[in-house]
């Protein structure tokens, strides 16, 4: 097993490498020069400002210098400052991605709480009406945008019902409860579609292993169907379902993105859009760069984890 | 047991191919079937409910809404369908290339492919789109490119398989060149499993674009894009709900219609995997 961490470690140095290509070479994306294009055409005239932007990106060096600088930078902990609110970008990150992470972790348990039963009352019988309907709400939810979920949740049970706060955010440390009641049209508005995905994988998996034949011998021991179920089909069945969950970080960053919007929830996918917005191309470029890092680890972590859960996978 | 099951996803994905040749219909007749202008403002006529004048009501600029969405759907299908050809041209060389060349080459190739499938896929066309600027054709590239990844794996994994084959040997002993086998030979092969992820993934580009022009990237206003219609009526959601219900009813139907036929083309070439699903 270390030798197998080691290579998927190894394996991941050039992976990570490329990503910090791509997050460096977003910058040189934009028309003509960064300095200008954050400026913008009315502050394009004001040639002290310029030089003073075009010297605090460092533009001045050859691009392979300033990627070398950005990258040396980078791994001292130094994501730069933002052009905005001249704040470290490291600081800014670090106050948001906890937010992220609650979010993304409150929908991923919302996501299975709605999948595994679902998945369960379909999978025993195949074909019933219960198991149609699982597979509707299944295919329906793949195709519900998570912000137009968002804006009907907020229509539904804010402005009409007025059961929650339509937007905004409170730490849990500061207020736990106010904190899960702000958190509760996010997470349902992310976790729909995965609950959708979920379902799905678990649905397939499970009406493989119940066709197994150590299923037929418990069934024939007299166990109860419960038991056979519970104990028996659902633990092998969830293997596959924990590899969906872990490859759907980069969705659950990106839905984070859109969610974060709609109810104002100042994660790092807000920070992300409002940075866009004020053309802060140095917090795009770190936002971009960590959302990449996220999905590159957890999926690092997905293999290690379903090697672990499955016996039968060779580290070879 | 499955027989009932089977019936129902087959006349579910019939219905959805039909839905979805409606939509693309509806895109392509656009000027004829739009009760009005899309940007014709109408200030005294502004925030109107549906009524028998304006079947689903107006924006808060008195443009009425269903000729916006119908406009709309224009803008989804061509960002869908023109990203996701970007995604295969490059995506399938890419794949092809890997697949055949092995070696060197595929590993280059991969760990590049790799590098951009790590990427959140919204993530990464928001930030394209933002830096190239607004656009329908910058929307298209900043789509494209993210979808590059999923094909150039999908292609590279059938061309490992078919270069195998036995006719793929016969056509090399025969004295084919390289270019002639990859084109002639090994290319066909796999376009089957080619156009079905092609056509679940214009679904997933639809959602895409809807996001970007959302978020304030995509196409530029007042041109009509469904997710710049839900931006507006989002900020209008209490006085005119009907202003962010029918466009998302319209990104949720054609969504699901161009999955279920994705999931039913997958099916009707791949009968092993209709039992499973």
């Amino acid at each position: 097993m270390g030798k197998y961490v080691a290579r998927r470690l190894f394996g991941m140095i050039p992976v990570a490498f490329l990503i910090s290509v791509i997050a460096f070479g977003l910058l040189y994306l934009l028309p003509g020069d960064p300095a200008m294009a954050i400026l913008g055409e009315e502050r394009v005239g004001n040639k002290a400002a310029y030089q003073a932007l075009r010297a605090q990106l460092g533009l001045d060096a050859p691009i392979y210098v300033q990627y070398g600088r950005w990258l040396a930078n980078l791994l001292h902990g130094d994501m730069g400052t933002s052009i905005r609110t001249n704040e470290p970008i490291a600081q800014m990150v670090t106050r948001r991605l906890p937010i992220t992470i609650e979010l993304g972790i409150l929908a991923v348990l919302l996501g299975a709480a709605i999948a595994l039963p679902t998945a369960v009352i379909s999978a025993v019988r195949p074909g019933s009406k219960l198991d149609i309907l699982g597979t509707l709400f299944a295919m329906g939810g793949v195709a519900m945008p998570s912000f137009w979920l968002g804006i009907l949740l907020i229509f539904l049970l804010s402005l009409w019902l007025r059961l929650l706060p339509p937007s905004g955010y409170v730490s849990p440390l500061e207020n736990f409860g106010a904190n899960l009641k702000m958190m509760i049209m996010p997470c349902i508005a992310m976790g729909t579609s995965l609950a959708a995905v979920i379902m799905r994988q678990a649905r397939s998996a499970l009406i493989e292993v119940l066709e197994e034949d150590y299923i037929t011998t418990a069934r024939s021991k007299g166990l109860k169907e419960k038991a056979v179920v519970g104990r028996h089909a659902l633990k092998n069945a969830l293997i596959p379902v924990v590899t969906v969950i872990g490859l759907q970080v980069g969705h659950i960053l990106g839905g984070a993105v859109v969610t974060e919007t709609v109810f104002a929830v100042p994660g790092l996918g807000r920070l992300l859009v409002d940075s866009i917005f004020f053309r802060d191309y140095p917090v795009v470029q770190a936002a971009v760069l960590i959302m990449a890092f996220g999905v590159l680890v957890s999926s690092l972590a997905t293999d290690l984890l379903y090697a672990y859960l499955d016996p039968k996978i060779k580290y070879a | 047991m499955r027989l009932p099951r089977s019936a129902l996803k087959s006349r579910l994905a019939g219905t959805a191919f039909l839905i979805a040749m409606a939509v693309t219909l509806i895109a392509l007749f656009a000027d004829v079937l739009s009760p009005y202008d899309p940007l014709r403002q109408d200030y005294s006529a502004y925030l109107q409910p549906p009524s028998r004048a304006h079947l689903l009501g107006t924006d808060s600029l008195g443009r009425d809404i269903l000729a916006r969405i119908i406009y709309g759907s224009r803008v989804s299908l061509a960002v869908g369908v023109i990203a996701v050809g970007i995604a295969v041209a490059i995506g399938a060389s890419v794949g092809l290339a890997s697949g055949y060349c092995g070696g060197r080459v595929d590993n280059v190739l991969m760990r590049i492919v790799d590098a951009i499938w790590t990427f959140p896929s919204l993530v990464l066309a928001l930030s394209m789109a933002a830096a190239l600027g607004p656009g329908i054709d910058k929307v298209m590239i900043a789509v494209g490119v993210v979808y590059i990844p999923a094909f150039a794996r999908l292609v590279r994994g059938q061309t490992l398989s078919v270069r195998e084959r036995e006719f793929v040997m016969a056509a090399r002993a025969l004295g084919a060149d390289d270019l002639r086998l990859v084109i002639r030979h090994i290319w066909p092969n796999v376009t089957g499993p080619t156009v079905v992820q092609a056509s679940l993934n214009v679904a997933t580009a639809i959602i895409t674009e809807a996001s970007l022009s959302f978020l304030g990237v995509g196409v530029r206003p007042p041109a009509p894009s469904w997710g710049s219609m839900l931006k507006l009526g989002y900020q209008y959601m209490e006085v005119a709900p009907w202003m962010s219900i029918f466009p998302g009813l319209a990104i949720f139907i054609t969504v699901l219609a161009f999955n279920l036929a994705g999931d039913g083309l997958r099916e009707a070439l791949d009968p092993r995997m209709a039992r499973r699903r």
